[in-house]
């Protein structure tokens, strides 16, 4: 990589020192003159009916501004079903769901309205799963449904809030001509994003009346337009500026507080500031999807997988929120990574008395990996196979086709599945202790980077030097970081002379999200066209200035454009930028514009429901773990950790190794420990103190296996590495578990008691002697 | 009931507003302005707060601010000898790239300057114990520990 100035080099982010010395400006950090603070009651009901709100003792509490309840915020939003309020209107569908907020001059004032507003409520029946929900006759939690605005408006069953189906081929006539088909049924719990920053958020109405609202988020657009919606305003009177942000990984996709934040602004003129507490946040906010998968795979004696079904039943709580994408999108993943002609794949999302899920790193996918990886090495075991030979034997390559028929122009996973294994075997550790088990479990994942649409501008200002602006926010994975890096090696300067914008709906160009894995992929495109762009006009000025053809000249390191084999006859970015500014054809600005549009193709694939069709540039990845069991207690403990990653390139290999080993170490939480567990109609640990998340010395040493086949469509080739790492984790460490034991779990997280139950059960069976 | 508090932060005596239940945290961002110890919890359990008092780290949040009188407050904002200038603990994290969103990184860096006070060369078993109380959402630590143990390495050069 000697030949680039900044692409391929694991620089230090430009945001360290300021995140590292406590400057670094956070939601909870703003103060602004005469701000008011504001807090939330939250329901105390999983159902119920709402009979009454009455405000009066808290708005006679001195130091009170406002109180808002569900009539003062009557539109529905939601970005596939608008089915949801600010603040519960009429009913109340999942304990914690806020009923009222309070803006006071201070914090502790706020709170203590809250506990002042007497809110009396009709408890209803509730529905705590899916299977609950679909019963015939169960309760209905939107007894409107039918009336609301919906993206797709086809009928849908009660309780249902999106079904899909994508299949290929005759999956059923197949499954006759295999020599085994393997069937199970798989379960996943809600696991909590847990950023460690809680939502927030800071409203100001300014001297023009609009709203501005700074808050953690994935994408400040999303932000204006779903508070325009909530709101009933026009999408120019709210702005929304991004903070940095203390962690997301999807958690923050959609609006979190502001919303209400913004209109306890407008309604007393004050800036408010609105940070949930801890346990707020908890109850509140969101989940990934609690799911149940039933898979049936069928495959020839040699290993040769020919057919594939999938039964998918998503918990999506008591929102639809994005559960319609997370559904198309896990169903788009739920045949793996593998070459299966024949594939049936459906599902449905059911309203539940539950937190709203949504979309959590991996949006669906590390559910249903779970559930088909699990189920290769049942396969495997089956018929007596390596259980990476048996993924080689079936993994994608470059030229093969996704379900729908995108043509995958690059592919790594066959390198991917190599790296880990070979690292995983050349391991030498003493034998374990008496009573412990060892094994090394593997996982083959796919996942896409891409999404919508995009765009940037960038500036090239007086003195030469570059403001990029995106509107692309950087959650802590780095993209501002490896956008400047792709922005200074297109335009040849260092990555110090190039200055990211703050995103800001006032002044940045459009960005879907900070989702889907995308940044890098779609907005890195963005950035390098918006670059050609800029050093086509360089290059029009440079040939005026010297006198030659546009076509003879070239870009040199440093910020300079010279004549091709010319040495020394070259201007600089500032004597261009200078002319442009001052003299002639005004200042140079390069632009770009992006979509993703990929294929699918209606001939090949059936798809009905929320499917998803042009979604991104497929990726690949492996991982292995290798694990320790306790015959005597189930204990788990995960010694070590490989996760290859195909980046296509890495833009910056330590940014790429930290979301590698950040990914992994949630995905051994939700393997293991994280749980948002039920006691009847109410979340039992809504708290940090008692869900647990991993710690420092909960967690292995993780090995990032960096894989580079450089993808086509990609800047400079990369691809994005995102939410991947987190995808095939849990199936790695299940599939090491059964290497070790010869258990086969199927439910999540894989808790000492559940191995010890599954480990006392397989010696009953092989005392009765019907063991296998 | 509130009184007036005397408290030594990062070397310099200051007054501050507190009743007998007062968090050290709540003083120290809303009162004094130094939002680098964050508030990911309020319970004690997230180590986002964490400062040093008396050169041992703390939980801002649980520390009364009372209590704290006569004893010496060090914070995340009093280590970088100025703003383009790291102390060698920030620097180390930078390099590792261990700084991703960035929320737990002042309390990680207090704990870690806890422990290279009492331990100058940790082995990795020591610094995962040091950060046990420090939650991190993004990295998966490695970066962190294996910055740390670099710490106490003699440095090329």
């Amino acid at each position: 990589m000697a030949d680039t100035l900044a692409v391929g080099r694991g620089i230090p982010r430009l945001e360290a020192p300021a995140k590292l010395t406590g400057r670094a400006v956070y939601v909870d950090d703003i103060r602004r003159p005469g701000m008011l603070h504001a807090a939330l009651l939250l329901a105390p009901h999983a159902h119920a009916r709402i009979v009454s709100v009455d405000v009066s003792a808290a708005l006679a509490l001195p130091g009170v501004r406002c109180v808002l309840t569900g009539d003062d915020l009557p539109h529905r939003f939601g970005a596939f079903v608008k089915d949801e309020t600010v603040l519960a209107r009429g009913t109340v569908r999942y304990f914690g769901e806020p009923v009222a907020a309070v803006a006071a001059d201070d914090l502790a004032t706020a709170r203590a309205a809250v506990d002042l507003i007497v809110a009396t409520y009709e408890d209803r029946p509730s529905v705590m799963d899916p299977d609950a929900a679909l019963a015939p006759g169960a309760p209905v939690l939107h007894a409107d449904f039918a009336t609301y605005e919906r993206r797709r408006a086809s009928p849908l069953p009660p309780n249902v809030c999106a079904e899909t189906t994508i299949a290929e081929g005759d999956a059923e006539a197949a499954f006759a001509g295999c020599d085994v088909v393997v069937e199970g049924v798989f379960e996943t719990q809600p696991q909590v994003h847990c950023y460690l920053e809680p939502c927030g958020a800071v409203a100001e109405v300014d001297d023009r009346g609009r709203v501005t609202i700074w808050s953690p988020c994935q994408s400040v657009f999303r932000v204006q337009a779903t508070v325009a919606e909530a709101l009933d305003l026009p999408m120019s009177r709210v702005r929304a500026i991004a903070t940095m942000v203390g962690g997301a990984f999807g958690g923050k996709s959609d609006v979190t507080v502001q919303p209400a934040a913004a209109l306890l602004a407008m309604r007393t003129g004050r800036p408010v500031k609105l940070v949930l507490s801890r346990n707020d946040d908890f109850l509140s906010m969101r989940t990934r999807h609690p799911a149940r998968v039933r898979v049936r795979t069928g495959a020839m004696r040699d290993g040769t997988l020919v057919a594939r079904t999938v039964d998918l039943t998503l918990d999506g709580g008591a929102y639809a929120e994005d559960s319609g994408a997370v559904l198309g999108f896990a169903l788009l993943m739920a045949r793996g990574p593998y070459r299966i002609p024949h594939v049936r794949c459906v599902g449905r999302a059911v309203y539940t008395n539950r937190l709203r899920a949504a979309g959590f790193r991996g949006y669906g996918n590390p559910q249903v990996t779970f559930a088909g990886e699990a189920q290769i090495d049942d396969i495997a075991a089956r018929l007596g196979l390596d259980p990476v030979e048996i993924r080689l034997r079936n993994a994608m390559r470059t030229g093969d086709r996704w379900v729908g028929g995108q043509e995958l122009a690059s592919c790594g996973l066959t390198e991917c599945l190599e790296a880990v294994r070979d690292a995983a075997r050349a391991v030498r550790r003493p034998p374990p202790a008496p009573g412990r088990r060892r094994g090394t479990g593997f996982s083959a994942i796919a996942h896409i980077c891409g999404i919508l649409s995009t765009s940037a501008v960038l500036k090239v200002l007086e003195d030469g030097t570059l403001t990029l602006n995106t509107g692309a926010v950087d959650l802590g994975e780095g993209s501002d970081t490896v956008l400047a890096q792709i922005c200074a090696e297109a335009l040849q300067v260092p990555v110090d002379r190039v200055n990211f914008a703050v995103p800001d709906t006032d002044g940045s160009p459009y960005n879907w999200s900070t989702g889907g894995s995308r940044v890098t992929y779609m907005v890195g495109r963005a950035v390098t066209a918006a670059a050609a762009d800029v050093r086509e006009k360089l290059f029009a000025h440079a040939a005026d200035m010297m006198e030659c053809a546009a076509i003879d000249l070239e870009l040199r390191p440093g910020g300079k454009v010279g004549i091709a084999g010319v040495p020394g006859r070259e201007v600089g970015f500032r004597a261009i930028s200078m002319r442009a500014h001052w003299a002639v054809g005004g200042p140079v600005i390069g632009t770009a514009s992006v979509m993703f549009e990929g294929g699918f193709d209606p001939k090949r694939t059936e798809m009905t429901g929320d499917g998803i069709g042009r979604l991104g540039t497929y990726v690949f990845g492996a991982q292995a773990a290798e694990v320790e069991v306790d015959e005597a207690t189930g204990e788990v403990r995960v010694l070590e950790v490989w996760s290859a990653h195909d980046v296509g390139r890495a833009i910056n290999p330590l940014a790429v190794a930290g979301q590698i080993q950040g990914g992994v170490a949630q995905g051994l939480g939700y393997a293991l420990m994280e749980d948002l567990v039920y006691d009847g109609e109410r979340p039992a640990n809504p708290s940090l103190a008692d869900y647990k998340v991993p710690g420092a010395p909960d967690l292995p040493p993780i090995r990032p296996i960096i894989v580079e086949h450089p993808e086509p469509t990609g800047p400079f080739g990369a691809k994005g590495i995102g939410e991947p790492p987190v995808i095939g984790v849990a199936p790695a460490v299940r599939n090491a578990i059964a290497a070790a034991t010869g258990v086969r779990l199927a439910v999540l997280p894989m808790t000492p008691e559940r191995v010890l139950d599954a480990l006392s059960a397989q010696e009953e069976r092989s005392d009765d002697g019907t063991g296998d | 009931m509130t009184t007036t508090v005397r408290l030594d932060v990062n070397g310099e005596v200051r007054e501050v507003r507190a009743d007998g239940a007062t968090p050290l945290l709540d003083v120290l961002r809303d009162q004094l302005g130094l939002v680098g110890a964050k508030r990911g919890c309020s319970y004690g359990v997230c180590g986002t707060c964490t400062v040093l008092i008396d050169g041992m780290a703390a939980r801002a949040c649980l520390a009364v601010a009372a209590d704290c009188e006569g004893r010496a407050i060090e914070t995340v904002e009093a280590l970088a000898p100025g703003p383009d200038r790291l102390h060698p603990i920030q620097a180390a994290l930078a390099r590792a790239g261990a700084v991703q969103c960035g929320f737990c990184i002042p309390g990680v860096v207090m704990a870690a300057r806890a422990l290279l006070a009492v331990n100058p060369a940790p082995d990795e078993d020591a610094v995962r114990e040091a950060l046990s109380g420090q939650m991190c959402r993004c990295s998966g630590y490695g970066a962190l520990v294996e910055a740390i143990v670099g710490m106490g390495r003699p440095q090329d050069g």
